[in-house]
């Protein structure tokens, strides 16, 4: 007993100060996708998983990411695209709206400004003032449901109870009953297997309630698709408050998702530009 | 070859391949597949590696083809795969099942049975396995003529059927497959008299996300992604074994500094896993203290994986051909410091753990699995030489690192009780392993080429198949691709596939509130069973 007291003084404090502090990723992370505007940007079919779109528009070629469904593999950042596509490292890419998930860029101009969906600060306003953040702001306890993913995202959320992100200090937990619980964290795709299980766990959390999707295949089918087995995403099956990308999202950025869900954010950072827009930002 | 032929009734035929230490034994009738698997079990000491179906209706064969891999088990051996590979008639798709005699068939015919519609005759349970109620009667989503992007309509059906006792004090317990904590989904239905297990049935492919579908008529280097992604904490493994497989289709060899760097990257893999197990380990014993520190041990890992690979699961290093980031000597030196650091870290664990008498009650003597029950399921991994199986792919198919001519030196951690505590002890010496070893291949580094291009369009019509050694054990890869070099067919099989029953007998031996301590003493994987 004395040798555990010594080891955990020993130890210290390991936890991060994460969101009160920014994390920076190390230089390898490979984070949301930079698009240059008027640059050779690499075809639709590099793409694993079908983020990557074009059309063409008053004879311009259009290039759109969709960055739920991206896995971060950064095989459209390699040669010959390097200089059309750089993996920035900006992970806190939650959103409320799939639709601020899609970037677009011209592929042949870049003058021409970006054509992404703006955001609404009315619509986010009027969101953080909702029922959801009046009853659940203050705290918020969470179920897990594994709709069929790969295990990567569950690890991650396994993670946010280590010593180091110990996600209870910000009022997050996780709890074993649906009964207990204000909202699911959705991870995988839900599969044909798992989709009454999801139904019926919805069903018991009481309302209000909030449904994460966290990871490229929660967010929209990522990887998998839609098949036989597969329904193509969460917000198939439930309706989706929150869309966190990654493959699987690093345990920061689904604090960051977490906590835009309940509008929680502003209160604890500076306000930040949506990033969906032309460039993205690589900080 | 001779013995093959004596047990034969039909034509046998043999030829080299897929690779050229390998035999592939074409039996004339399906019929003979029963004798012909008995030579090479009883006779050769050989295992099942892994079953793949095939369609190939809509070749000139016009046939169903089911190849049963069978691997050498007697340490030393030199690394051969002997294929028995029968046709089946599309029109009456039936084999004679080898489950009661190789019990490691089991899953595997059943999984056929269910995505083939070829029907193992003779299985002693051939309920299903993949598909869950309400899927149609006669839809096999795995045959060519199946739409992969169709969405099958649920039929009304029964609930899970299993094996019901009665009687004064039994009871049932249903658990899963939405658990109480952050874990994978399964359905676990113990029949019980208090505390004690009659009967325990886990029914698991909640996960199937029908990925081995998925990969099929896409470029092989396309469907890498998708390998590396069937399993998250095997990433690397996965993606490895996939590219084995490719790289022996398209004839190429990955570059020296390439081979270390991936097995470097394989035992970080196995290092994370391990030291993270040996914590989970605690949360079922209820001693926090190792729990958390299980847990930070692993974040370190995990956080100096997100610097070599730019993703704590390591995704993205290993790349068909090669790998796609090298390893500066900054780098090597980051990985050498957190590795010191994580053998101080567990060495102390494991000491705590080891002087802690309530741990080591609840784990001494829990979940025994025999050595013969190990060799009959032919469990891989940590489960198996846990129960005395000095088996590891790293020796018996060598890859990575170890393939070239001066292989590094590789000590196999075995133990002999079988219970949960001989698991643990097992995991924390072939983590410190790991340790010495990703020294002893970062000491080999030499420059070179990180990678080799890999010829476009690929080869059509050829098999590859890689055993990869994962943090679980032995996952064995099979790909083909068609005639315009696309995927064909691929097929994982995971350790986890070969363990799962292994976990149920073991539970059996266990009071009902030690399942979880025998679960997490396996640790296994759904996602990568389920595919």
């Amino acid at each position: 007993m004395l040798r555990i007291l010594l080891n955990a003084f020993h130890t210290g404090v390991v936890t991060t100060r994460y969101p009160a502090e920014p994390s920076v990723p190390p230089d390898r992370f490979r984070g949301l996708p930079v698009l240059r505007p008027g640059s050779h940007l690499p075809p639709p079919s590099v793409c694993p998983t079908g983020a990557l779109s074009e059309h063409i528009d008053g004879g311009r070629r259009h290039v759109g990411l969709d960055v739920a469904r991206c896995v971060f593999c950064g095989r459209c950042a390699e040669d010959p695209w390097a200089g059309a596509i750089t993996m920035g490292r900006d992970f806190e890419l939650a959103a409320r709206c799939r639709d601020d998930l899609r970037i677009e860029v011209v592929a042949d101009d870049p003058a021409v400004p970006a054509a992404g969906p703006a955001s609404d600060p009315a619509a986010e306003a009027a969101h953080a003032s909702s029922e959801i953040h009046r009853v659940l702001g203050r705290s918020l306890h969470l179920r897990h449901i594994d709709a069929g993913s790969c295990n990567a995202c569950d690890w991650e959320l396994t993670a946010l109870l280590n010593p180091v992100y110990d996600v209870r200090r910000l009022g997050i937990d996780f709890v074993a009953s649906p009964r207990h619980a204000d909202g699911v964290v959705v991870t995988g795709s839900v599969t044909r297997n798992l989709e009454t299980a999801v139904r019926r766990t919805l069903e018991a959390i009481p309302d209000p309630r909030v449904v994460i999707a966290v990871g490229a295949c929660a967010a929209s089918g990522g990887i998998v698709g839609e098949s036989y087995a597969s329904a193509g995403g969460v917000d198939r099956v439930l309706p989706v408050d929150v869309y966190i990308p990654g493959c699987p999202p690093r345990p920061e950025a689904i604090i960051f998702g977490i906590l835009v869900a309940v509008g929680r954010l502003d209160a604890r950072r500076p306000h930040r530009p949506h990033r969906a827009t032309t460039t993205g930002s690589s900080t | 070859m001779v013995a093959l032929r004596a047990g034969a009734l039909g034509s046998v035929e043999a030829d080299v391949g897929p690779r050229p230490s390998d035999l592939t034994v074409r039996l004339g009738r399906p019929g003979d597949l029963p004798a012909a698997a008995a030579v090479l079990v009883g006779s050769h000491a050989m295992a099942l590696a892994t079953v793949v179906a095939t369609d190939e209706t809509t070749t000139p064969d016009h046939d169903l083809k089911v190849r049963y891999v069978f691997e050498p088990t007697t340490p030393g051996t030199p690394d051969r795969f002997v294929t028995l590979l029968v046709s089946v008639d599309s029109a009456r798709p039936e084999v004679p099942s080898l489950t009661t005699a190789v019990p490691a068939a089991n899953w595997h015919e059943r999984e056929m049975q269910d995505l083939f519609g070829i029907v193992p005759v003779g299985h002693p349970d051939p309920r299903p396995l993949v598909v869950h109620d309400g899927w149609p009667q006669g839809v096999f989503p795995l045959r060519k003529a199946f739409d992969a992007s169709r969405r099958v309509p649920v039929q009304p059906a029964a609930e899970f059927p299993h094996l019901v006792a009665e009687g004064e004090g039994v009871f049932e317990i249903p658990v899963g497959p939405i658990h109480a904590g952050i874990i994978e989904p399964g359905h676990f239905r113990f029949t019980s008299v208090g505390e004690t297990v009659l009967n325990l049935e886990a029914r698991l492919f909640y996960t199937h996300r029908g990925l081995e579908k998925r990969m099929e008529g896409l470029l092989p280097l396309d469907a890498f992604y998708v390998a590396e992604r069937i399993c998250g904490v095997c990433s690397v493994a996965h993606g490895l074994g996939y590219c084995e497989a490719l790289e022996q289709i398209a004839g190429v060899d990955a570059p020296p500094r390439a081979r270390l760097i991936r097995s470097i990257a394989l035992e970080l893999e196995r290092l994370y896993n391990h030291v993270g197990d040996v914590g989970n380990i605690c949360a079922g014993a209820a001693f926090h203290y190792g729990t958390t520190t299980g847990m930070r041990l692993k974040e370190r890992l995990q956080q100096l994986n997100e610097r070599v690979a730019g993703n704590r699961f390591l995704r993205g290093l290993v790349i068909p051909g090669g790998v796609r980031l090298d390893l500066p000597a900054d780098l090597l030196g980051v990985i050498a410091a957190t590795l010191q650091d994580t053998l101080a870290g567990l060495d102390s664990l494991m000491a705590r753990i080891e002087a802690n008498p309530s741990v080591v009650d609840r784990l001494d003597d829990t979940g025994v699995l025999q050595h013969q029950a190990a060799l009959d399921l032919a469990v891989a991994g940590v489960a198996a030489r846990a129960s005395g199986v000095d088996r590891d792919a790293r020796r018996e198919h060598p890859h990575a690192a170890f393939a070239g001519p001066e292989p590094p030196d590789l000590h196999v951690v075995t133990a002999s009780d079988g219970d949960a505590m001989a698991r643990v002890n097992v995991r924390a010496l072939e983590a410190r392993e790991s340790i010495r070893l990703v020294g002893e291949l970062v000491r080999r580094l030499l420059p070179g080429p990180l990678g080799v291009a890999l010829p476009e369009p690929l080869p059509g019509g050829r098999i590859g198949i890689s055993a990869i050694e994962s943090p679980r054990g032995e996952a064995v890869h099979w790909l083909r691709t068609d005639a315009s070099g696309r995927v064909e067919r691929y097929h994982l099989r995971s350790p986890s596939y070969h363990n799962w029953p292994a976990v149920v007998l073991a539970a059996q031996t266990a009071i009902v509130p030690d399942f979880p301590l025998v679960n997490k003493s396996f640790e296994l994987c759904y996602s990568c069973t389920d595919r």
